[in-house]
């Protein structure tokens, strides 16, 4: 299947040129209409090229953001954003990386029963529990919090059954040279374990990243308080002010820049995952 | 240094039981080598002594000492891994060290030892690499060097060379032994290899289906093998075993009078088997056995011919070459004192009578 004719190179490009196409033009539209005046987007016909309103607009959303949407600053919900993201990212890592590592070099009893109910919750998405849920995080008074936003989030099955996975691709065999040099459970994690999962480590890492931060219903549930709004619902609530327009050109600023975090995750861990593909052997 | 005393030894996976009660002892600075076909648990015997494995039932004594609820690191063993197990994230260097440090030695003693062995195992200029820049002969190396730097009393070895391809297991054969020599230490080797086995060995220990079968020198296990188990297992091609039929005096094959009874011989049943070594068949043109070939293997220094009579199958190890033709027959004699009269129903050796 290599081949290697002009023709077929160009057939290849012309495709990947297309896709390149429809996925990028609308984020291009948003940039370019975060950069023009309100009037502009919403008389007339909606400009293909970039006006000469990015530092105000963007000066705007990050200061004052918007009255009409409770003006709550975009830099506050970005960094709202961030430490969510953040924490439910690290949280989710640490604890499937103990808990896998529980359930596959440990012996204890009910072993088995506790890897399947782990994994039975894969099959239910955090609405379907969202009310149950809400219900201990309001009893337990942890509405508007951090702790709130991010605590219910942090446990995945999905994470644990990677991580479960791949443990079980390791051979026994260093975790048996491991105990002859006499390492411990806890060193043999720290030591061999850990380093040998940097790779997976960073592909969940930027999974779970997006994950929180594009975490939209249950921030909305959780939060009434308005310095612990999240930029994901805030965009939203950008959107349905009352009965007047939306200003369109603040709200895709707002929106060029929820977008930055998550693609800087992925284009910085994306070196670690490209490694981790070259590295296959364990 | 180190003694090993594995008394009445057993091990069982729920009902299943792989190691039917072994009994062994192992001196200070000898090469044990376990041998056997693949599930017979030699393995499992060693990873037993590794402390990898728990004992159903018996005791390991290293150096006198109880070890059955020893942790592996708290044995003074080392071992090497059929796949070596060099951990893929470190360097040569830090695969080395890193039992060292765990033990807690300072710096400058783990450098100097990892140094010290490094040399001797001529890997000094690998220790900055990973595991997985090493070729396989390298990584074989770097796990011996991993297994010396801990300073054992006793060494492990799980079928270590065969990964490796034909031409760098001889040579690594030969440095394991000339190693093992050097350092004295008492060495346990698992292989299914016999020329591994016969090779390396002080002792032998031939393994089937969990069961010592017999231990002791290699030549010992050539020359009197005490079941028809070690005789059809080690030599190659294995020894001859014939299924005769005992009338009077006289043994017969296929209805062909073979040899008569040796006198010292107790052999009481109706039927025996009888092992006979390829190279000790003698070509003799009044011999009693009259062969009819199948097939001739001209190996250059020897032939073998591969033979039958009726539905028995035999091999003849011959010196030199031989212009030998496919359906020919050829006479042989079995010489008495080569003979091996095993029972037919144990496979045991039929013991010489005392009189």
């Amino acid at each position: 299947m290599v081949e290697n004719r002009p023709i077929s190179r160009y057939i290849a490009h012309g495709i990947l040129i297309i896709g390149v196409v429809i996925t990028f033009l609308p984020i291009w539209l948003a940039f370019v209409a975060s950069t023009h005046p309100v009037d502009r987007l919403l008389n007339d016909q909606m400009p293909f090229w970039p006006g000469d309103q990015l530092l105000e607009n963007y000066g705007t959303v990050l200061s004052e953001g918007m009255k009409k949407a409770g003006g709550v600053p975009v830099g506050t919900m970005m960094l709202n954003s961030l430490i969510m993201a953040l924490a439910i990212a690290i949280g989710k890592i640490f604890i499937s990386f103990l808990s896998a590592f529980a359930i596959v070099y440990f012996r204890f009893p009910f072993r088995r029963t506790i890897f399947w109910m782990i994994f039975i919750t894969l099959m239910l998405p955090v609405e379907v529990r969202i009310l149950p849920t809400f219900e201990i995080v309001a009893n337990l008074g942890m509405l508007n919090s951090y702790g709130g936003l991010i605590i219910p989030l942090i446990a995945s099955a999905t994470a644990t059954f990677l991580f479960r996975q791949f443990f079980l691709t390791v051979p026994d065999e260093l975790l048996e040279a491991a105990r002859i040099d006499g390492a411990g459970p806890m060193r043999f994690l720290k030591d061999i374990l850990l380093p040998l999962s940097r790779t997976s480590i960073a592909a969940l890492f930027v999974i779970q990243f997006i994950y929180g931060w594009n975490q939209f219903l249950w921030p909305l549930l959780v939060t009434t308080d308005q310095s612990l709004y999240t930029i994901v619902m805030g965009i939203r609530s950008m959107i349905t002010v009352g009965d007047s327009e939306p200003t369109w050109h603040l709200i895709m600023a707002t929106v060029i820049l929820a977008m930055l975090p998550p693609v800087l995750v992925v284009m910085l861990m994306q070196r670690q995952f490209v490694k981790g593909l070259v590295e296959t052997e364990k | 240094m180190a003694e090993l005393k594995l008394e009445k030894v057993r091990k069982n996976y729920g009902q299943v039981t792989a190691i039917h009660q072994i009994d062994l002892q192992v001196k200070n600075g000898e090469f044990l080598v376990i041998v056997g076909p693949s599930g017979c648990g030699k393995s499992t015997l060693l990873r037993m002594v590794a402390g990898l494995e728990a004992i159903s039932d018996g005791d390991i004594y290293i150096n006198e000492k109880h070890v059955n609820e020893v942790e592996p690191k708290d044995r003074q063993i080392a071992m090497v891994f059929q796949n070596y197990a060099l951990y893929p994230h470190m360097s040569v260097f830090n695969n080395m060290a890193y039992g060292l440090k765990i033990a807690g030695l300072n710096r400058s003693d783990i450098q100097k030892r990892v140094h010290e062995v490094s040399e001797i195992l001529e890997i000094k200029s690998l220790l900055d690499r990973k595991p997985r820049q090493l070729s396989g002969g390298q990584r074989q190396r770097v796990a011996m060097g991993r297994a010396i730097v801990r300073n054992p009393t006793l060494f492990l070895f799980d079928e270590p060379l065969s990964n490796l391809d034909a031409k760098l297991r001889v040579q690594m054969r030969i440095e394991i032994k000339q190693l093992q020599r050097r350092l004295g230490i008492t060495t346990l080797y698992v292989t299914h290899d016999q020329v591994e086995a016969m090779t390396l060995a002080d002792r032998l220990l031939v393994m089937n289906a969990g069961i010592a079968e017999q231990i002791g020198t290699p030549l010992e296990i050539y020359e009197h093998p005490q079941t028809t188990f070690v005789a059809g297992f080690i030599g190659s091609p294995p020894m001859n075993l014939l299924q005769c039929v005992v009338n009077g005096p006289q043994i017969f094959l296929e209805k062909q009078a073979l040899l008569g009874i040796p006198p010292s011989r107790n052999i009481e049943k109706p039927s025996v088997v009888l092992g006979i070594r390829p190279e000790h068949l003698v070509l003799d043109p009044q011999g009693p056995l009259n062969l009819t070939i199948d097939l001739v293997e001209t190996l250059g220094a020897d032939t073998l011919v591969y033979a039958h009579l009726g539905r028995q199958r035999i091999v003849a190890r011959l010196p030199d070459h031989h212009k030998v033709s496919l359906g020919d027959q050829m006479r042989f004699t079995i010489p008495p004192e080569r003979a091996n009269f095993f029972d037919v129903d144990s496979g045991k050796k039929i013991a010489a009578k005392f009189s």
